[in-house]
């Protein structure tokens, strides 16, 4: 079937939503997800979005944009942090006018609370910046924006699944996806297409992602020869369940949880004196797998697998069950641990893609070298970059409000002088022929042995630490992988409902950004943000202060560059 | 640990009753029931039906009937149902809703009852460029039904539903009451003619069915009974009957 609209947007979370409501004032819009919208990754998030709003004490968006430019190990592009850190305040405030049930301070203004880099006055101390719904943050605004595109009739093809993108040169003319209830494929013209699809986070064993999150939006745009941008750094947030990755927000932290090793010591008092427990995620990653490694952990061992305890027993009762009552919960059903008693084991997990799909302050895919026409990306799947090496807590769902805003209002003024869509004759083809094929592979392999060996060297070979041979022979097994990947059959032939297809696809995707972010951190011979390497432990701004910008093809990865915005800080070195 | 799992399988399209059909499968204790069941599609039988993403309870798409009870397959852990069941865990899919195959049901006659309700912020007030002011105490009233996830874990276990299938179901009368207590929306002024109707909250009959199998702890036969009492109290004020019992 053929449909066509102005603008396409794939995927349902934050940063989809809240373009569809932007550009469906004026845009004839469709929002297309594999999921239900109200599945969507962003209901996950918990400790909150940050804005200067000042409610608690003074803060500016200007400390805000420079603690992301820090954050971020100075790889951030700085004029893009001071928009996300100025639209911040409008947006929560517009998420509030919409309906989002923030939690509250006694005056009845938003609540704010502390979390890990975000500082008053330059670095000085922390700061309330986190505007919060209990520990529900993510589900209150996926929520809000969902029930807000119900009022406003914003039109749905729940599961479908985007699986091709028309371009012609650096021009969308739309996508081809799979419809879950029948197998057929759909084609959707569209003068502007927005991928929306979230992270990648099922690449890696131990992971806070769902496992929906494998970034099939920059995947495909990878295969169509886009290069991604700064795919090296991926962050390990510290604190998962232990050995199911299940996040324990950092908002515990910032409610004054403490992280402790086996002797009962406060070891974050040794990495980061001033902001403690409340330095960046990629700081005390480190110092939770330097303290396993120094047979500090629990057990002990110095495995990789080894783990830390959080603390927030001191809190009592009333905060916790006030303050994190979705944690507790999480602690009682899944580890049968009351945190308001006892402590939490934790291990760091991987959580967030800081690279992506590359994209300019309007959310227009920009390689550095073609800014593309009707092309855009926004949140996790995209790089803009605000996060740079390391994004900080809460800013994740500050960047998918402020540009899934901003690509929306792009993409309403972009279409209303855009050309029609091309014709594509054979639009479905190759899409068929790869799904056809899959079914044909009746007694194919099972995706099983794959998924397991991915996610076992990613995490172990291309982690928190990384070293030159780990990473080498990471790159040799991934493509190996993506070789066995090509024996991989469906055991279900049928049309309808045929979910084992989706989850051959899916893995399709998580190889090959696997092998875009190994290469890419094998590349990069320094140690910058959530990039650690043993065998280049500092980092060098005289040649690596550039974002990385990796193609894929058939013989492996080809890497290019791209500037970096340093229009307002210098870059100093980072200590907290 | 070994376990059985015995699924309900079915594919209506191409015809068949439905059968349960058995896989062993070695778990530990402390596994989500979801575990074993993507170890299956990943590595035993990929024909197997069910939807699946958060794994930790909070996205609510893998609520199914486990040994009969509703709960969400990535919340219950083997340890929770094991030992009663002699190591054979029974899943089917949901009820009242149409089975597409597997465990897999057709949700939208639930979210179109969602949809009915308003479901959405309608405020009271005009923005004034900062957020519209609320004690804790108001936002306190609706807090609890501010968690739902739309599983349709309720809908499934409500018995009211077996009788009458145009009862509106318990999750929509939760994300009616989410705004009906926010102090900065229109409330009830707006939904009470959706709400009082003969099929909207008043077929309830308090079983407490969609209380128990709650995975998101929503105390929702109470706010019900809440809702019908609010009603109730708007109608007299202005001198009218309710629509219960017609």
């Amino acid at each position: 079937m053929v449909h066509e609209f102005d603008a396409v947007i794939v995927g349902a979370g934050g940063a989809g939503l809240y373009a569809a409501l932007e550009a469906s004032k004026t845009a004839k819009t469709a929002v297309l997800s594999k999921l239900y919208p109200q599945r969507s990754h962003t209901g996950a998030a918990q400790g909150g979005i940050g804005a200067a709003l000042g409610n608690v004490e003074e803060d500016s968006p200007e400390w805000h944009a420079f603690d992301t430019v820090k954050g971020g190990d100075y790889l951030v592009d700085q004029t893009a942090a001071k928009v996300l850190a100025e639209e911040a305040v409008r947006a929560v405030y517009d998420l509030e006018n919409r309906g989002l049930p923030f939690s509250r301070l006694e005056n009845g203004t938003i609540a704010q609370r502390r979390f890990g880099g975000h500082t008053h006055h330059f670095g000085e101390g922390p700061v309330h910046r986190s505007c919060y719904a209990a520990d529900r943050t993510g589900h209150m605004i996926l929520q809000t924006l969902y029930q807000q595109c119900v009022k406003n009739d914003v039109t749905f093809y729940d599961e479908f699944h985007v699986v091709d993108i028309l371009l012609e040169g650096t021009r969308a003319h739309g996508v081809v996806a799979f419809e879950l209830k029948t197998g057929e494929l759909h084609v959707f013209k569209a003068k502007a297409v927005l991928f929306a699809t979230g992270g990648f986070g099922r690449m890696f064993k131990i992971t806070s992602n769902a496992l929906a999150n494998t970034g099939d939006g920059p995947a495909l745009l990878a295969r169509a020869g886009i290069p991604m941008e700064d795919m090296e750094f991926y962050q390990f947030h510290p604190t998962g369940i232990l050995g199911m990755g299940i996040l324990i927000t950092e908002g515990v932290r910032g409610e004054g949880g403490i992280l402790k090793n086996r002797e009962g010591e406060r070891f974050m008092e040794r990495y980061a004196p001033t902001m403690l427990d409340l330095a960046p995620r990629d700081m005390v990653s480190r110092a939770i797998m330097t303290e396993v490694m120094a047979g500090k952990g629990m057990r002990g061992d110095r495995k990789i697998d080894d783990y830390v305890m959080l603390d927030a027993s001191h809190l009592g009762r009333e905060t916790v069950e006030k303050k994190i009552p979705d944690i507790a919960d999480f602690c009682r059903t899944y580890l049968d641990v009351d945190p308001a008693v006892d402590a939490m084991p934790v291990q760091p997990t991987a959580h967030y893609a800081m690279g992506g799909i590359p994209t300019d302050t309007h959310g227009r895919v920009d390689t550095g070298r073609a800014v593309y026409d009707g092309l855009y990306a926004a949140g996790e799947a995209a790089c803009v970059s605000v996060h740079g090496a390391n994004r900080l807590g809460t800013n994740s769902l500050v960047d998918l409000v402020v540009f899934g805003r901003r690509a929306g209002r792009h993409i309403a003024e972009y279409v209303r002088g855009a050309s029609a869509p091309r014709e594509f004759a054979n639009a479905t083809d190759a899409s068929r022929a790869k799904i056809g094929g899959l079914r044909e592979k009746k007694n194919g392999a099972h995706v099983g042995p794959i998924v397991q060996r991915m996610q076992e060297v990613m995490m172990t070979q291309v982690g928190v630490y990384r070293d030159q041979a780990e990473m080498d022979d990471a790159i040799k097994q991934i493509q190996e992988l993506r070789d066995e990947f090509k024996e991989v059959g469906a055991q279900d032939t049928g049309d309808g409902f045929n979910a084992e297809v989706l989850n051959i696809l899916e893995l399709e995707s998580l190889l090959d950004l696997s092998l875009l972010t190994a290469a890419g951190a094998a590349n990069r011979t320094e140690s910058r943000g959530a990039h650690s390497r043993r065998d280049f432990p500092d980092r060098d701004d005289d040649n690596w202060l550039k974002h990385t910008m990796a193609t894929i093809d058939d013989d492996g990865v080809v890497i290019d560059y791209k500037d970096v915005d340093l229009g307002i800080w210098e870059p100093k070195p980072r200590v907290y | 640990m070994k376990v059985t799992l015995s699924i309900q399988r079915s594919d209506p399209e191409r015809g068949g009753e439905a059968r349960l059909e058995n896989y062993d499968v070695e778990v530990k204790r402390t596994d989500r029931v979801l575990d074993a069941l993507m170890y299956l599609t990943r590595n035993v039988d990929g024909t197997l039906g069910y939807r699946r993403s958060c794994a930790h309870g909070v996205c609510g798409s893998d609520a199914m009937r486990i040994n009969g009870a509703e709960r969400l397959a990535c919340k219950t852990l083997f340890k929770d149902v094991v030992d009663r069941s002699g190591g054979t865990v029974t899943l089917e899919p949901l009820r009242h809703l149409p089975v597409q195959k597997d465990l897999m049901v057709d949700q939208s006659p639930f979210f179109e009852k969602f949809r009915s309700v308003k479901p959405y912020f309608v405020p009271k007030a005009e923005p004034t460029g900062k957020e519209f002011v609320q004690s804790q105490e108001e936002r306190a009233l609706f807090d609890e039904a501010t968690k739902c996830i739309n599983c349709a874990a309720c809908y499934s276990a409500c018995p009211i539903l077996d009788k009458n299938p145009k009862f509106i179901g318990p999750a929509a009368i939760v994300q009616a009451a989410r705004f009906v207590n926010d102090s900065r929306d229109k409330g009830l002024d707006e939904r009470i003619d959706i709400l009082d109707q003969p099929d909207g909250v008043w077929p309830c009959e308090s079983h407490f069915e969609c209380t128990r199998v709650c995975p998101r702890d929503i105390k929702i036969t109470k706010l019900i009974n809440l809702t019908k009492r609010q009603i109730k109290k708007a109608r007299a004020a202005d001198g009218r009957e309710t629509a219960e019992g017609k």
